[in-house]
């Protein structure tokens, strides 16, 4: 005859197993470094869909906010559209520079994308995917910031919010230029 | 309109369940018919509610209703038309409501079967059944509503993800889900058995076909997805010991580890609370699965955020798992075994140690699965084991349970005698010796291999000698030919249905011992006009050419192949290029052989079409495997027909 408090033991097993199961939510497994952080950030000349070149040599001793985004990207691109233009608006005269890159995109999409959301800072098609291979973009939408030296500091990945762009582009504005 | 009929449908169908699970209790425990009959009401309408769903969504899919997020997430207007269908299930929300619908049905067969049969265990059927339906429309409800409203509406969708668009995701999420789906009736049967208390063999002699129906679906969701895997994915296996792929295997291991011990509680009355935990342990295997994809906890490539779906899959199985094993617990007095094990020779015996190597390889693979999150939470460090662990420890693991798979059917029950022994076992084993050296005189030197093909040698002996001694055993008794060898697998179909799965599970080793033994691949850059040779064949480089495809743009490369006896054959692999995808997806071409497959993929190329890299394979035996499940489905068909031995 087993004891009372023996038969316990099985349910009480599964215990352990749960709660390294529950430890899982508190970490990341996605959340691997990028190499380039601290890292120049690689050249890139664009086109913007209003026809203008836009280099990143042209941005020297600008804070560059660099955002990849697609048309089909939903939510997330749609999410985050909105909080990309007033972060433009509100840090467009202080030294800042938002630049979007339209990646794995077609052309006709994406400028209903930017019509729809009213987006006044400089967009560009990355047809062949070029730039985005150059950052080692894993999935759209991951935005870089760069500082005025021409280096990636950060990279957010996902839909980008006001707090988390006002967070990052004001402690680089913080640094002596 | 859709996605608020859709949401509207799903949030009454939980609260239906709810409802149903609690008058089925209220039902049993005043005794008054009419409640548990408002239960059954219940389940009706839950199924009605799905179903309704399910026609929603398609609808929805059919008409590229884009103001549907889980639509626009996977169809644009390019999709083809089966795809958009089967988009259906193609990603997490869709697939908990094509879950929620098989339960809804098995829920009704048990209705219909069992109302009137199991008068004692039905009501606590009805109720866990109910219970688990209503967890699933919860999820429907809160953390995955596929129905959720998508605003500002896209001109066109992303699209369903490429890899999916293929014939093997029509038939292999169904077959995946109707294994899953089908464990939770034996579960509710044994739960319903600890309540009641009559935890004898009746619940395990009720959910006995069941219990292989579930069996038999996830054995093909398995295959299926290996088949996918290997013609789809392009790179030439069929099984990689990803965590998808895990979580899948590891029910049906303990799931087959139950099919077995059943047996011997049947015919020994013993292993009542080891059946009961095999049976648990399944069902929240298949949680496991679902919670451990679905998650995010452990990295996978596939897709972005996950959101909360993972705490309510943890907090569910927590719930089942604490719950039902507290029941056992509870029950501890009821489940001591009436039969004795008499010697460590007998087929009881080996029937436990096939449940120990099967428990062993679930062990493995959970644990291999979970190491990153165990390293993590021990050292801190990311750390993932991969296909090396996983070989190393199942192989040997694999193997004896093919030897038991010999021994188990034909030793004696309690006590075999060294003339048991000798009569079925001799002349099996020198056979599976003798082909062990004839392979190894035409130079095969790899211990595993010869082992595992002696092994299979061994065990099909052992089917033929006792079926052979069947057959004459009703040739004796008048019987004709035809009736007694078809005759002899109607008649006693179970223990035959049985063998035939066996031999499926043997053919399906042979493939998978040789194609991991002896294919051969090369990989090299072609000009056009070169060739590349591997065992005998020859495969040319003719040119590039480019298409534009409904949702994505093609590029397919021609190929002439000659083998020796100079037939040739046009190959057309392909590189497909979606626009939400960052990289290219290959599409194979492949012939398939009884001996070799060949297998090309293409590569790189010069977008002048003048250069292309090129991964030939040439794979021995894989399509043993497919031929191994044809006839594991066979045996299985035959397995669940009614039992001819005493009528049920």
């Amino acid at each position: 005859m087993r004891r009372r408090w023996q038969r316990w033991a099985i349910p009480a097993a599964v215990l352990p197993v749960l709660a390294l199961l529950a430890y899982g939510f508190w970490t990341n497994p996605r959340e691997i470094p990028s190499p380039l952080l601290g890292r120049a950030a690689a050249p890139f000349a664009l086109t913007t869909f209003d026809r203008v070149p836009l280099t990143l040599e042209d941005l020297r001793g600008k804070i560059v906010l660099l955002n990849f985004w697609a048309s089909w990207c939903i939510p997330a691109c749609y999410d985050e559209a909105p909080a990309l233009e007033r972060t433009w608006q509100a840090y467009k005269d202080k030294g800042v520079m938002v630049v979007g890159v339209n990646v794995q995109d077609t052309e006709e999409p994406a400028r209903t994308f930017l019509a729809r959301f009213g987006h006044s800072f400089p967009n560009a098609p990355d047809p062949k995917g070029h730039i985005a291979v150059d950052y080692g973009v894993y999935g759209v939408p991951e935005t870089f910031f760069i500082d005025r030296r021409g280096r990636v500091r950060f990279k957010h990945v996902g839909a980008l919010t006001d707090e988390a762009a006002r967070q990052r582009l004001d402690s680089l504005l913080e640094e002596p230029s | 309109m859709i996605p608020e009929l859709g949401y509207a449908a799903t949030v009454v169908g939980f609260v239906l369940a709810l409802y149903g699970a609690m008058a089925a209790v209220i039902g049993v425990r005043t005794g008054r018919a009419d409640w548990l009959r408002t239960g059954e009401r219940a389940a009706v309408g839950i199924w009605i509610l799905i179903t309704a769903c399910i026609a929603l969504m398609l609808y929805a899919f059919l008409t590229f209703d884009f103001s549907v997020r889980y639509v626009a997430m996977n169809t644009n207007r390019g999709t083809p038309f089966y795809y958009r269908i089967t988009a259906l299930w193609g990603a997490l929300e869709g697939s908990i409501v094509l879950w929620a619908w098989m339960l809804s049905i098995y829920t009704l067969i048990v209705v219909v079967r069992y109302r009137r049969r199991q008068p004692e265990l039905y009501p606590w059927v009805l109720s866990v059944m109910l219970g688990i339906l209503a967890f699933f429309l919860l999820v429907m409800s809160v953390p995955a509503p596929p129905f959720e409203r998508l605003s500002p509406i896209p001109p066109d969708g992303r699209g369903l993800n490429p890899l999916l668009e293929d014939s093997g995701m029509i038939t292999h999420p169904v077959a995946l889900y109707l294994g899953f789906t089908g464990f939770s009736v034996p579960f509710a049967f044994a739960m319903a058995a600890l309540l009641v208390g009559r935890t004898g063999d009746e619940w395990i002699t009720i959910t006995r076909r069941w219990t292989i129906v579930a069996w038999y679906f996830l054995s093909l969701g398995l295959l299926i997805g290996g088949w996918w895997s290997y013609h789809v994915l392009g790179w030439g296996g069929y099984w990689a010991w990803d965590p998808v792929e895990n979580a899948a295997f590891m029910p049906w291991l303990t799931g087959t580890a139950f099919l077995h011990s059943v047996m011997i509680q049947e015919r020994r009355r013993m292993l009542k609370l080891w059946n009961l935990t095999l049976i648990i342990l399944t069902f929240g295997l298949t949680l496991f699965g679902t919670f451990l994809t679905r998650s995010g906890i452990i990295g996978s490539v596939h897709s972005f955020t996950q959101g909360s779906i993972g705490v309510f899959f943890l907090a569910f199985l927590a719930l089942i798992l604490l719950g039902a094993f507290s029941l056992l617990a509870w029950r501890t007095d009821h489940l001591r075994a009436q039969g004795e094990l008499d010697s460590a020779v007998s087929r009881e015996s080996v029937f436990l140690l096939n449940n120990l190597f099967l428990i062993a390889a679930t062990f493995t693979v959970f644990f291999g699965t979970v190491f990153p999150l165990l390293s993590e939470a021990a050292r801190g460090v990311k750390v993932s084991v991969g296909a090396p662990f996983f070989n190393l420890v199942n192989i040997p693991i694999f193997l004896a349970l093919l030897f038991l798979m010999g021994v188990g059917p034909l030793i004696a029950w309690r006590r075999a005698s060294a003339e048991n022994l000798k009569r079925n076992f001799l002349k099996p084993v020198l056979a599976g010796i003798v082909a062990a050296a004839v392979l190894r005189l035409f130079g095969v030197g790899n211990v595993l291999v010869l082992t595992a093909m002696a092994l299979v040698v061994f065990v099909a002996g052992t089917i033929t000698l006792d079926y052979g001694r069947a057959v004459r055993a009703r040739r004796r008794s008048g019987d004709e030919w035809g009736a007694a060898t078809w005759g002899l697998l109607l008649r006693q179909n179970r223990r035959y249905g049985g063998f035939v799965v066996h031999l499926g599970i043997l053919v399906i080793a042979l493939g998978v011992a040789g194609s991991q033994a002896w294919s051969l691949q090369t990989e090299t850059t072609l000009e056009k006009g070169q060739s590349v040779e591997l065992a005998g064949y020859r495969v040319r480089f003719d040119g590039l050419s480019a298409s534009e495809e409904s949702n994505h743009f093609k590029v397919t490369g021609a190929f002439t192949m000659t083998t020796g006896r100079s037939s040739f054959a046009e190959l057309r692999p392909a590189r497909k290029f979606y626009p939400q995808e960052q990289t290219p997806i290959a599409a194979v071409d492949y012939r398939l052989g009884w001996v070799e497959d060949v297998y090309l993929v293409l590569g790189d190329f010069a977008r002048d079409g003048s250069r292309a890299t090129v991964k030939l394979q040439v794979n021995r035996l894989v399509s043993w495997l497919w031929i191994g499940g044809l006839v594991l489905t066979l045996g299985a068909a035959l397995a669940i027909l009614p039992d001819h031995r005493k009528p049920a």
